[in-house]
């Protein structure tokens, strides 16, 4: 068993970029994740050597993700909200150029600048392009500290396996929030480069040579067509969900992160009332778990989505389930957060028994 | 078992520190925790807060709707969160700072003036750890010796010197339950 600790989700993420050998954190201070700069100025230069450095903006920190990982390094940068809006011509970049990377978002509330406090406005950015262009960034969505750990590391395995970048999906509660964790052991940094990346022009080999820029329409096609092929070996390959007590379930509550910990509440008081409730947590938000939406449609009479916005996964629940039940939404905007009450008090009034 | 708190106060008088020692013990006793603090606005000059969450099985959300037991240190405190009390559950109150009593009658309240002992003990940072020995006495969430195996985890070591004051506040707290 690895060494356990009570940690913040912050310092938790910044932990586990420190362990998984990460060569470089470039990022700028924003509230609700600050304390990850700050960890890592503390802790991760004298542990490893890893670069941290405090870039001059969000733009200028992904645009040096875009030049460290396309040396084949592990790189990683952590923003929130308005700050990852910054980043979105970087990252459709770097999806453009295959370049990997790990990216946190901290969510915080929104339009504009917004709020410091928790939200989720961030999903349809994250999963439906927020960048230009064809492009999906890999997302994951962690709903504990101990998944602000894992999710690192399998971050950087799906990103290197794939030559993607990936995001991590998550908000201000989880990232201040301590909780009991479980550390992996410290993994070595990477001494060996894989053959694409731009480490100079290997003896008698070609130039190498990273770019989005294909200016025939033929072979900007033909690019777009291999990145098509790969999402569809990710949407087969790397979906990701959890569910509860869905055996028995009458009705179903779903959300992700945050909004699904305080679902499973909502699901214990439901159950306590009689109400025979499940559960289902969308862990990788893309790809998204469509089949099993479906699936579960076939068999219970509602479900319950519950979010920190105005509804936006909910979209992709009711494309799945296409009407063969109902779908509700329920959710609270500019960081409030809706209580296990509240969704107990929405199922009975909207879902449960057809809403009578 | 399960322990649901919320402890809510003035920034400064130490009330995010209460969950996070109680979070640390938790630990220290195997138990599953959860440690959330307010950290908006309230945190920048007004009230603030932190639930916490002690259990011997997994926690599901860090929001709660209503709290085992509710810890409040100043008025604001007290208005906001008397309602929030499960029945039959615990609210603690500072009776040096907080001057409209509570009105519920199925609940268990401890008032305790901690803000006057803390005073008395020539330091009056300590009057978490008093009201932190209250709630412990009066919820057995853990043990009080872990409390302050606790403390030595959470106090950065310059101020290990101050623990035996702490103790003594800690100690204070529960003799008001106790005898």
């Amino acid at each position: 068993m690895g060494e356990i600790k009570l940690m913040k989700g912050n310092e938790a993420l910044a932990e586990a970029m420190i362990r998984a050998g990460c060569d470089g954190y470039f990022g700028y201070p924003i509230t609700p994740q600050s304390e990850v700069l700050e960890y890592l100025s503390r802790e991760a230069t004298k542990r490893t050597g890893m670069v941290v450095l405090q870039a001059e903006s969000e733009i200028a920190s992904i645009n040096m993700i875009y030049g460290a990982a396309g040396c084949g390094r592990r790189v990683m940068t952590t923003s929130s909200s308005p700050g990852i809006s910054l980043m979105q011509e970087g990252l459709s970049y770097l999806a453009g150029a295959e370049i990997p990377c790990v990216v946190a978002n901290v969510n915080r509330g929104g339009p504009g600048l917004g709020t410091i406090q928790p939200a989720q406005g961030d999903y349809f950015q994250t999963v439906k392009g927020g960048g230009h262009g064809d492009y999906h960034l890999i997302t994951l969505a962690p709903s504990s500290v101990q998944e602000m750990v894992d999710f690192v590391k399998l971050g950087f395995d799906l990103a290197e396996k794939y030559r993607n970048p990936v995001m991590l999906l998550t908000d201000g509660a989880i990232g201040q929030m301590m909780e009991k964790v479980e550390l992996f052991e410290q993994m070595p940094r990477k001494t060996e480069f894989p053959d694409w990346c731009t480490t100079g022009k290997p003896k008698g080999g070609d130039r190498r040579f990273l770019t989005s820029l294909y200016i025939k329409p033929e072979k900007m096609e033909q690019i777009n067509l291999g990145l098509q092929a790969k999402y569809k070996t990710v949407e087969e390959n790397e979906i990701r969900y959890e569910t509860i007590n869905l055996e028995d379930a009458d009705y179903v509550f779903t959300g992700y992160g945050l909004g699904a910990r305080i679902c499973m509440k909502a699901m214990e008081i439901a159950r306590e009332k009689g109400h025979k409730v499940g559960l289902i947590r969308p862990i990788s938000l893309y790809p998204f778990p469509y089949d099993l939406y479906a699936s579960t449609a076939a068999r219970v009479k509602g479900i319950l989505d519950v979010e920190l916005n105005a509804g936006q996964m909910v979209w992709d629940v009711r494309y799945a389930v296409k009407d063969k039940i109902p779908v509700e939404f329920y959710g609270r905007m500019g960081g409030i957060i809706p209580s296990p009450d509240e969704i107990i008090e929405h199922f009975e009034n909207h879902l449960l028994n057809g809403g009578a | 078992m399960t322990h649901e708190a919320i402890f809510a106060g003035f920034g400064g008088q130490g009330v995010l520190s209460m969950g996070m020692i109680l979070s640390y013990a938790g630990m220290i006793e195997n138990k599953e925790v959860c440690w959330m603090p307010s950290y908006g606005p309230e945190m920048r000059g007004g009230t603030a807060n932190c639930t916490t969450i002690v259990s011997d099985s997994a926690i599901s959300s860090p929001i709660i709707s209503s709290y085992d037991s509710v810890i409040a240190l100043n008025q604001p405190s007290m208005d906001k969160f008397e309602s929030k009390v499960k029945p039959g559950g615990n609210l603690i109150y500072d009776s040096t700072n907080i001057l409209v009593p509570p009105t519920r009658k199925d609940i268990n309240i401890y008032a305790i003036p901690g803000s006057e002992e803390a005073v008395r003990l020539n330091n009056s940072k300590v009057l978490n750890m008093i009201i932190l020995g209250t709630f412990i006495a009066v919820t057995n969430a853990v043990k009080p010796a872990t409390i302050l195996k606790a403390l030595e985890q959470v106090l950065p070591e310059r101020y290990h010197k101050l623990i035996p004051l702490n103790t003594e506040a800690f100690e204070l707290g529960m003799e008001f339950v106790n005898k």
